[in-house]
């Protein structure tokens, strides 16, 4: 009896261990070493060929430099608004799908919202530049119908930018404030109304209250998926677009200055981290909620 | 605001058209790539010139080398789907251990990995692209002046744009398996063993088929988001460019429709593992 038992506990710590084995192995040698080793990287100096001294040069160059904290203000203020835009653009089609359409209406207007998402965001950015460009479909439409008597580039600006940011985000609002949307129940607006409720009084303290979780999370993915967004801002901001990750990628491949570029990297992830706390702060969210929503 | 309620005609017209604007922005980006794929022209821009399938079929005689006679870039999708079935697999499997390591296992320190199993997810994917790169070039450094040997899997290359791509999708992959396994009822692995199963029997013949549509799902997820990762590849990609990458390149130049054919080749593709994926929903049991 004594000798299976021990058996039985022995065969539970095998399993716990085979289990355990690929978990850690993922986290300690591609998330945790991998980003001790950019900090490391981020807070040293090189003096002569592979000699480093321990320094805060990155950090001070990065203040110093008015350029690269002007594109670091630049991606946080774009990607705030990108998230701003997301959300009022996602609200009215997300309470369309979870309260005005019904049965298989409302279910066939979600998929079909969600079907450009499918497609490679590659492909996406080539819709958008086929589209905008000088000699692109709206341009000609503009001359057609008279608005400008000549073609006008509309890519390169910083509202190109922020078009494509939040098209590429959209999904990832409208998926979590339609979970929340849905599980509001409809009783509650109709007493709000018959006790006189105004539609915009109802929307303020009913439906966004109890939205909130689902906006706070789809807000905290958009912000750190536009943060961290390449291919948009400079497909469709070419030159001008001074996107942060941009620098990160300067530095690190175009120049090979990986002390700069990790340094800029911890920024970014700072900033991306900070956001992250805040809104789950204000919202009194859990991390591990907010991501089963999304 | 519901249908409940009164709604005045013009808020109903004002919805009707928000509807329709709102669908416009989501398919006119696709509607013009699918379009000038077609177009009789070696730019994809209007005017229209006329159909053709040059963009397609066309060779060198032809002037235009379309996408079926494209080397280089038949060369990078093959590359991209090399690449996300490693990190499909490897997802599913971490995933699925993962999952019943949270599920079915108590340990010390269960909280914090649990947590920890969920940053990948928020770290910005050029952040994970640079910090393996950095991480794994040092290894490769350590194991040249150690042991004298050239590391190679570990600079720039498929075998890093595998482990990167992983490191987050297999997050993804644990959520949603470890979603379903948690909605399992054990006594149905109780009854095996009371008539008894072997604990392997149960997994293979009651576990694993009650995970089995989560299991495709994950799978069908972690190719997609593989297939079409930019971010992370972008970091670390050697000489072989995946599909994204190698487009990624021509856009910068100004490139000929073959882009718009390759694009129209992807949508029907993800349209296709879409519709296989709805048609399975319905069927997979409760």
């Amino acid at each position: 009896m004594a000798a299976s038992a021990t058996g039985a506990s022995w065969y539970r710590r095998l399993v716990l261990a085979l289990l355990l084995a690929p978990a850690l192995l993922w986290l300690l040698a591609l998330i945790i070493l991998p980003h001790l080793d950019l900090a490391v990287l981020s807070f040293r100096e090189r003096v002569a060929p592979r000699e480093y001294v321990a320094s805060l040069a990155q950090y001070r160059s990065f203040f110093g430099e008015p350029l690269y904290w002007h594109v670091f203000l630049r991606t946080a203020l774009l990607s705030a608004l990108a998230t701003a835009l997301t959300l009022l653009l996602a609200f009215p089609i997300a309470w369309i799908i979870a309260k005005l359409a019904r049965g298989r209406m409302s279910a066939l207007l979600f998929v079909v919202c969600l079907i450009p998402f499918w497609v490679s965001e590659t492909v996406r950015t080539l819709g958008w530049m086929i589209l905008l460009r000088e000699s692109g479909v709206l341009p000609a439409v503009l001359v057609h119908l008279g608005f400008t008597a000549q073609p006008v580039e509309l890519l390169y600006h910083d509202a190109t930018i922020l078009v494509g940011l939040v098209y590429t985000s959209l999904l990832f609002m409208v998926v979590p404030l339609v979970g929340s949307l849905e599980s509001l129940d409809n009783s509650l607006i109709e007493a709000a109304y018959d006790l006189g409720g105004k539609g915009g009084s109802i929307l303020r303290t009913i439906v966004i209250p109890h939205a909130a979780p689902g906006i706070t999370a789809g807000c905290i993915v958009v912000f750190m998926l536009t943060l961290g967004n390449y291919l948009t801002p400079t497909l469709l901001g070419g030159k001008n677009s001074l996107w942060f990750t941009e620098q990160i990628y300067t530095q690190f491949i175009t120049r090979f200055n990986w002390e700069q570029g990790a340094a800029f990297g911890f920024l970014l992830l700072a900033l991306s981290t900070a956001m992250v706390w805040l809104g789950l702060k204000a919202s009194g969210q859990r991390f591990s909620d907010v991501m089963r929503r999304v | 605001m519901i249908p409940s309620l009164p709604r005045p005609a013009w808020l109903r017209a004002a919805t009707a058209l928000y509807v329709g604007a709102f669908l416009l922005f989501l398919f006119l980006p696709l509607a013009v790539v699918a379009v000038f794929a077609f177009n009789d022209a070696p730019y994809p821009a209007p005017p229209w010139h006329g159909f053709t399938l040059d963009w397609f079929f066309g060779n060198e005689a032809a002037g235009r080398v379309g996408l079926f006679r494209d080397s280089e870039l038949l060369g990078s999708i093959w590359t991209s789907c090399i690449v996300a079935l490693w990190v499909t697999g490897l997802s599913v499997v971490v995933g699925t251990a993962n999952a019943f390591l949270m599920e079915r296992e108590q340990f010390p320190g269960k909280g914090i990995l649990s947590m920890l199993m969920l940053t990948p997810l928020v770290i910005p994917g050029v952040i994970l692209g640079i910090s393996i790169l950095a991480f794994a070039s040092r290894l490769a450094d350590l194991c040249t002046d150690l042991f004298g040997l050239e590391a190679d899997f570990l600079r720039p290359g498929l075998p890093l744009v595998v482990l990167g791509q992983f490191s987050y999708i297999v997050a993804i992959a644990t959520l949603t398996i470890s979603a379903r396994l948690k909605r399992f009822d054990r006594s149905l692995e109780d009854a095996a063993l009371n008539l008894g199963a072997s604990h392997a029997a149960v997994l293979w013949n009651v576990t694993l088929p009650y995970l089995r549509p989560a299991i495709i799902g994950s799978a069908a997820i972690a190719f997609l988001m593989s297939f079409e990762n930019f971010n992370t590849t972008l970091m670390l990609v050697g000489s072989d460019a995946p599909l994204t990458i190698m487009m990624y390149g021509r856009m910068r130049e100004g490139a000929t429709p073959v882009l718009n054919a390759v694009s129209l080749f992807l949508m029907s593709a993800s349209a296709i593992l879409a519709l296989m994926l709805l048609r399975r929903g319905p069927r997979a049991p409760p």
